[in-house]
Formats: C-alpha cells, structure tokens, sequence
C-alpha cells in the first residue's frame, strides 16, 4: 500500500505527458503555460489565508476552542463517545495544520491499534478542512453570499465523524 | 465572513484576557502571519505544478476519457452546469483528483471550476446552485487512498498502517452521500436562497 500511494503521482504525471507527446503536442510549452495561472491563482488567495489564519490562531490560543470542547466533551461522554476525541472533532473542519498535530499526538499517546488512535486516524481522512475550504472556494469568485452552504458541509462532517465514532469498537 | 470574522476576533480576544492566556494570544498573532507566508510557498509550487498539468490534460484527449466516464454522475450533481465545458472539465478533474487523494491537484481544479461557474453566474455576489454543491463536496470529499494517514500510522509504528482504509472508506461515504442529499434537498427550497 505504501508502495502503491508513492507510485500514484509520479504514474499520474508520466502518463499526462505521455498522452500529451502521443498526440505531438509541445508538452513543455503547455506545462509553463498553465503554471503562470498557478502563481495568479496563488496570489489572490494570499489575503483571504492571512486573514483565516489570524482569525483561527486567536480562536484556538486563546483557550476559547478547548474551553468549549470541553464542555461539549462531558456532554458526549454519556454516548460512549470518548472524550480525548472531542477537541479533534471540532478543530479538524478548522484548521488542517492544528488538526495534524492533534491526531498525531492521540495517536503516539494511545497506540495506532487501540479505538482512540484509529477513530483519530479516521477522522483525519474522512473530511476536510471544512472552513478552510469554503472562504478559499467562496473568496476565489469574490462571492459574499454563501447560502449558507455551511450547513450541508458542517452536518456532512458531523455524520462522517459519528460514523467513525460507531464503526470502531 | 464579514460578520463572523470580527466576532471570532473579538471573541478571542475577550476569552484571552478572562482566560490569562493572553501571552499566548499574543504570538499567534504574529505566528498565523509567518504560517501563512510558509504555506503559500509551498503553495504555490504545487499550484504551478498542477495547473501546468491541468493545461496538457485539458489539450489532450485524455479529457474527454475522464469527462465521458464522470458525466452521468457529474450531471447529475450539477444540473445547472451541464453546458459550461470548461467548469465541467474543470469540476471532473477535481473529481478526480479528490478521489485520488491529490489534494494538491483538487484545489487548483475547484478554483479553477468556480471561476468558469461565475462567468454563467446570474447573481455574481451569490454562490450559485453548482457552487454550492461544489463546495460541499470538496469539504467532505471521497479519497480511495488515504495516504497522509497510512504515512502518520506507518511512522507511528502501526504493524499494518493501510488497515484504516475500510472505516476511512464507511465513514467518508457516509459523510459524503449525507452532504449531497441534505444539499439537494436545500438547493430545492427557495428559502434557501435567502441568507
């Protein structure tokens, strides 16, 4: 399996090209062509990722995210839900790099095999950054209406992490 | 975001004082600003790479094969852009590079997607039908392999690290299917269209 993920990008990448020199067209040409819309599509994004990070960096240092997984945490306990769980449940659809380090940190103190370090695990993989994603996709077209397409997202996210809170015993 | 941003802010700042963390607070403040400026770096590295490949893909036909594969399910998801070209080519290869586990392809390709979904836009200050859905999905998004995870737990010492993927896979469906039926069905309301 380690194989195969390491193989995926590089087979993806050489079979791009392939297609692209199969049908005589200049590849590389193409390829410099399409990287000058990286660097534009990069710099739009850079204010709207200041101003998400300033605002979730302030949220989660100043106590407030724990403070309110906690509470949330003594009410889950009662549905078997383990409670060391609950801070990665609600910082994993904020922020990517914050939940990285969360998960892993479960996972070295509670073993990968045992129920913690595997739902930790699954959550990791099961969603996104949900906020993350939306003020990048919503802030791209300049768009000030979401139509609250947060809520779709955000129960998406809450059936994915019950799930993975069910399945493994 | 022009409401919630200052009450995050605000908020923040209000606990971290109650709280006594406001030493901390304070540097990451300046620690999101340096964050930002590493991730962009790396950013925009995979953006120029992906988009350089996106531009071969999309002069080849290999296009058309991913597109003839993905319509029926793709035009069922979005029946308001079935005939944009360019948002569909743009929409299937984030498809695709979601389901792959190519985040730093999706994201270049989603972007990309939304801006060709704004020329067809009638109201340009509201996210339309497609983009909505687009979003959701990009948020819950299906992976096949889901590698950083299978890195974490073979570093971590796991004895079988690609042992996740099955719950990975239960969890993530249900996640998915439960975001686009509650998306269809709020996309169908016409309150919804208000907020």
């Amino acid at each position: 399996m380690i194989y195969f993920s390491a193989v995926v990008i590089p087979l993806i990448i050489s079979i791009i090209v392939f297609c692209g020199l199969s049908e005589n067209k200049k590849v590389y040409d193409l390829f410099c062509d399409g990287a000058k819309e990286g660097i534009k599509m990069t710099i739009k994004m850079f204010p709207t990722l200041i101003g998400i990070f300033l605002a979730i960096g302030m949220l989660r240092s100043s106590g407030l995210l724990d403070f309110l997984s906690n509470i949330l945490g003594n009410f889950l306990k009662y549905l078997n839900v383990p409670s060391e769980i609950i801070p990665l449940a609600f910082i994993k659809p904020i922020s990517g790099s914050a939940s990285m380090a969360l998960a892993t940190d479960l996972i070295t103190k509670y073993g990968t095999e045992t129920r913690i370090g595997m739902i930790a695990a699954t959550i990791m993989a099961a969603s996104e950054t949900t906020f993350y994603v939306i003020a990048v996709y919503m802030n791209q077209i300049k768009a000030k209406k979401s139509r609250n397409v947060i809520i779709p997202a955000i129960i998406a996210d809450i059936v994915s992490i019950l799930t993975a809170i069910l399945i493994i015993r | 975001m022009n409401y919630l941003w200052p009450i995050i802010i605000i908020i923040s700042f209000a606990f971290a004082i109650i709280s006594g963390n406001i030493q901390n607070l304070n540097n990451s403040i300046f620690s999101s600003v340096s964050d930002v400026v590493k991730l962009s770096l790396t950013l925009v590295g995979n953006m120029c790479l992906w988009c350089g490949l996106m531009k071969i893909i999309q002069e080849t036909k290999i296009m058309n094969y991913l597109m003839k594969i993905l319509r029926p399910i793709l035009n069922w998801l979005y029946p308001d852009a079935k005939d944009n070209k360019n948002a569909m080519e743009a929409i299937s290869i984030n498809t695709v590079s979601n389901f792959l586990g190519i985040g730093n392809a999706a994201t270049p390709a989603g972007l990309k997607a939304m801006e060709e979904l704004q020329k067809d836009n009638k109201n340009k200050e509201e996210l339309s039908n497609a983009m909505i859905m687009l979003i959701v999905l990009n948020t819950t998004s299906i992976q096949l392999i889901p590698t950083t995870v299978i890195a974490i737990r073979s570093a971590l010492g796991s004895p079988n690290p690609s042992n996740i993927i099955v719950p990975i896979w239960i969890s993530t469906v249900a996640g998915t299917v439960t975001g686009v039926i509650i998306t269809k069905i709020l996309l169908r309301k016409k309150k919804f269209n208000n907020s």
